[in-house]
């Protein structure tokens, strides 16, 4: 009874071994990656462990205060280095080993050629709000 | 309309159900549609018995349920098997769905879900809440736990010790919905402690009403730990430490010791020092010999490893430390704490910014976090 946050990287993370831009795959193989998402999201709904998941849009700006009355400073588009995350997903499992297995199922998506991608995700356990009760 | 009423008489209930020889998941189906008539009814119409209530609409419930789905023959034999009315034994049904709820078949977080649903009479939605998970997750979490346990026989005798471990876990949630799931496992427990005359069922409840009299004092307002030392004591509940004491040295006079007994006696002499100071750590230590020669257990050897810093010293408690696994949650954590005692500040500010990286949760993240900054800032 622990909750994961599972992130998936565009880039930052290790190259994944089937390492193919998804703009380079067959249409159908898009679908496929696709439909083994939404099946993982739902058969993990079925085993009562899911709790959230979202796609995030590649285009990310970093943000910072720049001083009272001024506008907030932007790094611009086209940051070279940043590191993308293209989506996250939460589950609440029994266990560390339980969250492993799952990453790994996930990280077993199709890509190219309908072979697995075997991408790195992160895996990171939530902090809880509560402390518990033991002292 | 009083819920909490319902909320008592929904294991009993199920339990007659289920006694009668309706399948368990089938039963629980029916008393949950017999509580939403019962909120839409009784306010109007307030029954005389309410259980007896719940148990005929309950029942009609399940009978037209199987109707449904199986042959005429099929329900006639259970109409059949319907006992004359009359005092039921539910004391025996309500132990039975304890041992049902907790079945060593399910994973922890069903068997807790499926315990407060069955049992603690719980909606679907506020068990999602108090576990801060979408309520269609939870639902499909109790129907799977609900299938598991549908071919378990009712009648086979379950493991106390299971049914503990589940009450514990709900009462270590705390609270964030809701509902006080501390407050609730109490409750459940004091019904167990009812109906079954077990000494560690006994502990256990010692071991929570001690830990959750000191619960207020353990946070500040602004949501931070306050380290036991460091509480203000005016504010615990004595007159349920009282009560916890009260109940443990019964249990203790029985001669028959458990784990759950001897952590109530740890926390007892916690509870019974009127300063810190004068906390009896050597009695403390010897509880956690009994508790480590029953349970094996190294997160108790840790624990130890930090009674035995207070009661001869700093130094013996490094001791006590170095032959433990330094991989084990918290063992960090200790290390700073017994290091600083020592007068090593600067190893200590160093371990417990480590141990912060390592927090499980956000009150002890920021605790450990500050920890470090007031050695660093010295």
């Amino acid at each position: 009874m622990a909750k994961y946050l599972l992130l998936k990287h565009y880039c930052g993370a290790p190259a994944a071994v089937n390492d193919v831009p998804m703009d380079q795959w067959a249409p159908e193989e898009v679908s496929a990656h696709i439909q083994y998402m939404n099946d993982f999201a739902s058969r993990l709904e079925e085993t009562g462990e899911f709790v959230d998941s979202r796609a995030l849009a590649p285009g990310g700006t970093f943000v910072r205060y720049d001083g009272e009355g001024r506008p907030p400073v932007t790094d611009g588009p086209f940051a070279e280095t940043k590191d993308v995350i293209a989506g996250w997903m939460i589950i609440d499992v029994d266990s560390y080993d339980r969250a492993l297995e799952l990453a790994a199922e996930l990280s077993a998506a199709p890509g190219a050629g309908g072979k697995p991608i075997h991408e790195w995700l992160e895996l990171r356990p939530l902090l809880d709000e509560s402390s518990g009760t033991t002292e | 309309m009083d819920e909490a009423l319902l909320r008592t008489l929904t294991p009993k209930v199920l339990g007659i159900l289920c006694r009668r020889g309706a399948d368990f998941a089938a039963a629980e189906d029916a008393v949950q549609d017999a509580l939403v008539e019962a909120l839409r009814v009784w306010p109007s119409a307030p029954p005389r018995d309410p259980r007896a209530w719940l148990v005929t609409a309950a029942w009609r419930k399940f009978l037209d349920a199987t109707r449904a789905e199986t042959s005429r023959r099929r329900r006639e034999d259970l109409a059949d098997a319907e006992p004359e009315p009359g005092p039921a034994s539910t004391v025996d049904d309500t132990l039975r769905l304890y041992f049902l709820c907790a079945h060593p078949s399910l994973t922890p977080s069903s068997a807790v879900a499926l315990t407060l649903r069955a049992v603690g009479g719980l909606t679907t939605r506020q068990i999602a809440q108090a576990y801060l998970v979408p309520e269609a997750t939870m639902a499909q979490r109790i129907s799977r736990a609900k299938r598991t346990v549908s071919g378990a026989r009712f009648d086979q005798p379950g493991d106390v010790a299971t049914v503990l471990r589940v009450l514990y876990l709900v009462f270590n949630e705390g609270y964030s919905g809701e509902v006080d799931l501390s407050a609730e496992a109490i409750r459940l427990t004091r019904q167990l402690a009812a109906v079954i005359d077990h000494p560690e069922v006994a502990g256990l409840l010692a071991l929570m009403l001690l830990h959750h009299a000191r619960r207020v004092a353990r946070t500040a307002p602004d949501g931070s730990l306050v380290p036991l030392a460091e509480q203000d004591r005016g504010r615990w509940d004595t007159r349920l430490i009282g009560e916890g004491i009260g109940i443990l040295q019964a249990a203790l006079a029985r001669d028959r010791l458990g784990e759950f007994q001897a952590q109530a006696a740890i926390a007892a002499l916690h509870a019974d020092a009127p300063t810190a100071e004068e906390t009896d750590w050597p009695q403390i230590v010897e509880w956690y010999d009994e508790l480590t020669g029953l349970t094996g257990s190294p997160v108790v050897r840790l624990n130890r490893a930090v009674a035995v810093g207070e009661a001869e010293g700093a130094a013996a408690g490094l001791v006590a430390l170095a032959e433990l696994d330094p991989s084990l949650p918290r063992h960090t954590a200790v290390a700073a704490y017994l290091h600083e005692r020592n007068g090593d500040l600067a190893k200590a500010a160093e371990l417990y910014a480590e141990a912060a990286r390592q927090a499980p949760n956000l009150p002890e993240r920021d605790h450990l976090v500050k920890q470090a900054a007031r050695l660093n800032s010295r």
